[in-house]
């Protein structure tokens, strides 16, 4: 099986193809440096994304507090995610930084608030 | 009289302030016409700030977070809800709930930022029914108004505002059909692509554009076409989405009324002001960085442009000297515009920020002072979306620089 991905790591954009066989990397090309070896062989093992949303509040002015995940979640969990951030609704005083859930959605990851909450 | 008033605390207004306040200027007021300082920022959710400042990826409130925390910590006064309506030499006005205050400084810097191009600018033929919005507009009402803004998207540009928001309406459960981006490349980062529209399998057109908009009183569908080199539409290639909304992500321009009022001279192709290397408009002791100087992309940029405006603005209201002998800097073949488009003739060293016309492949950049080589850096490419940079030695400068891509 073959796997076409754009290198993000810098503006050049290589086009990789990864080689796979069960699983298993079998060849990286088209990168012009290593560090794209690097992204791919993540990329195509265990891609990761920060998710970054809004959660419901109350009894504040501010109608959302901005969130994100912390650390990155695994690629497939993004939609799972998003509906455990759905479900979340928080008051005032809330501090960038604080923990709004611990593990959200199994992933181990926090999901963490990246705004400040006040009433 | 005060020392130094900063018009606008986004990114570039509290850099400026903190910088100024670390050059030993102590009286120093930042208007904001928004109830918080922050700027843009405060809606921009997405990680992916601070990376060339901070060495970590951060979001656009926590980016604001740090340096709000900078200002607090210097005390450095400011008013919010407070717009200021004039600006002329040592003057500002602005208007709050202490009503109209005209305020005498001996130093002002512009950081206002930008808006988004309005829609009135492209000439999309059909009605102007309900669902159209730019995609600033619709990220604000998404992430600070807690809005739905539609549930099937077609997006116009490929900046990178809309490839966010892309990605955003989708985690929200709405559909992004398509994006459409009129040139033959986007001018967005590939990170975005890759993150908002690949990870989702949104398509991305490019050379196409919306060739008709239906629906009277809300959007019901588009229509896009293939356009040639001239960018007109090419019949018969025409594809129509059912859709409620419309995204427009056309691009940016400075928000210079207030400069123009002042009565400094604007660049025609950055819609900023002009300036030297000191980031000084040519009205004496007026400033300007940020986004009203010229569209930024990465806000780490901003920071650095507006540290300098802050030290520059300290050190004139120290010493009162402005310096009026200069050379200019010209851009060359495939450099769209620099700034600043002047440096004193004693600077020392300066950098000079541009961005190029199209996209080269294994290209040069070449700095010359008269005919007079100065600098020569190979550029594996370089491409519009991406602004560059070059950093000059100095110490004197007593011919033109010109800047120019060799391929
Ligand atoms: C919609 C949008 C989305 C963006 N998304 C990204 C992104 O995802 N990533 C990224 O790196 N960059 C993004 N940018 C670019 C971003 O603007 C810059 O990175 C940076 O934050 C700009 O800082 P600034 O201080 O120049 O402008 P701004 O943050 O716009 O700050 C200008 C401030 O001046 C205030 N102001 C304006 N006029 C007046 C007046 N007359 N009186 C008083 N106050 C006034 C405004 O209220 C505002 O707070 C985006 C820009 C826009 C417009
Ligand atoms: S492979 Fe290397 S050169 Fe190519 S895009 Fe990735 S980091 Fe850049």
């Amino acid at each position: 099986m073959k796997r076409e991905l754009t290198c993000i790591s810098c503006p050049l954009g290589c086009q990789i193809s990864v080689e796979m066989e069960d699983g298993n990397i079998i060849s990286v090309t088209g990168n012009t440096c290593p560090r794209g070896e690097r992204y791919a062989r993540q990329e195509v093992l265990d891609p990761r994304r920060t998710v970054t949303s809004t959660v419901e509040t109350e009894d504040s002015i501010h109608r959302r507090l901005p969130v994100k995940t912390v650390p990155e979640i695994p690629k497939d969990s993004i939609f799972p995610v998003m509906n455990e951030i759905r479900k979340q609704c928080v008051t005032p005083p809330v501090s960038i930084g604080d923990v709004i859930v611990h593990d959200i959605a199994g992933t181990g990851s926090d999901l963490v608030a990246t705004g400040n909450l006040t009433e | 009289m005060r020392e130094l008033v900063i018009i606008g605390g986004g990114a570039a207004g509290l850099s400026a302030a903190v910088s100024a306040y670390d050059s030993g200027i102590r009286d120093i007021l930042i208007v904001e016409r928004a109830p918080e300082l922050g700027g843009i920022l405060n809606q921009c959710i997405h990680n992916g700030f601070g990376l060339h400042t901070f060495n970590e990826e951060l979001t656009g409130p926590e980016y604001a977070g740090r340096f709000i925390t900078e200002v607090l910590e210097r005390k450095i006064e400011y008013r919010l809800n407070a717009m200021v309506i004039d600006v002329q030499p040592h003057l500002v006005t602005y208007v709050s709930s202490e009503g109209i205050v005209t305020e005498e400084t001996k130093a002002i810097i512009l950081a206002m930022g930008c808006r988004e191009r309005p829609r009135g600018a492209l000439n999309t033929p059909g009605y102007r029914p309900a669902g159209i919005f730019s995609a600033g507009t619709a990220q604000r009402l998404m992430n600070i108004e807690g809005y739905k803004v539609g549930s099937r998207v077609v997006i116009l540009g490929s900046g990178d505002i809309g490839l966010i928001m892309a990605r955003r309406l989708t985690l929200e459960g709405a559909k992004v059909l398509a994006v459409a981006e009129i040139m033959p490349y986007s001018g967005g980062l590939k990170r975005n692509i890759v993150q908002c529209l690949d990870d989702y399998s949104i398509p991305l057109y490019l050379s196409h554009t919306v060739t008709e908009i239906r629906g009277k009183r809300r959007v019901e569908g588009v229509t896009i076409a293939k356009v040639d080199e001239r960018r007109r539409p090419i019949p018969g290639t025409e594809m129509d989405f059912d859709c409620d909304t419309l995204l427009l992500s056309v691009g940016l321009l400075p928000e210079n009324e207030l400069s123009l009022k002042a009565g400094a001279a604007l660049s025609p192709v950055t819609g900023g002001p002009v300036v030297d290397d000191t980031l000084s408009t040519d009205i004496d002791g007026v400033f300007a960085a940020g986004n009203v100087l010229h569209v930024h992309d990465l806000v780490d940029y901003v920071s650095e442009e507006a540290a300098i405006a802050g030290r520059n603005a300290a050190s004139y209201i120290l010493s009162g000297s402005h310096s009026e002998d200069k050379v200019k800097v010209i851009p060359g073949n495939g450099v769209r515009y620099t700034v600043p488009q002047y440096i004193k003739r004693n600077a020392g060293s300066v950098t000079i920020r541009f961005r190029v016309s199209d996209v080269f492949s294994n290209a040069t950049i070449a700095v010359r002072e008269g005919e007079n080589v100065l600098k020569r850096i190979k550029k594996r490419v370089l491409a519009p979306g991406e602004m560059e940079k070059v950093a000059l030695p100095g110490p004197q400068y007593n011919e033109e620089i010109g800047i120019e891509v060799e391929v």
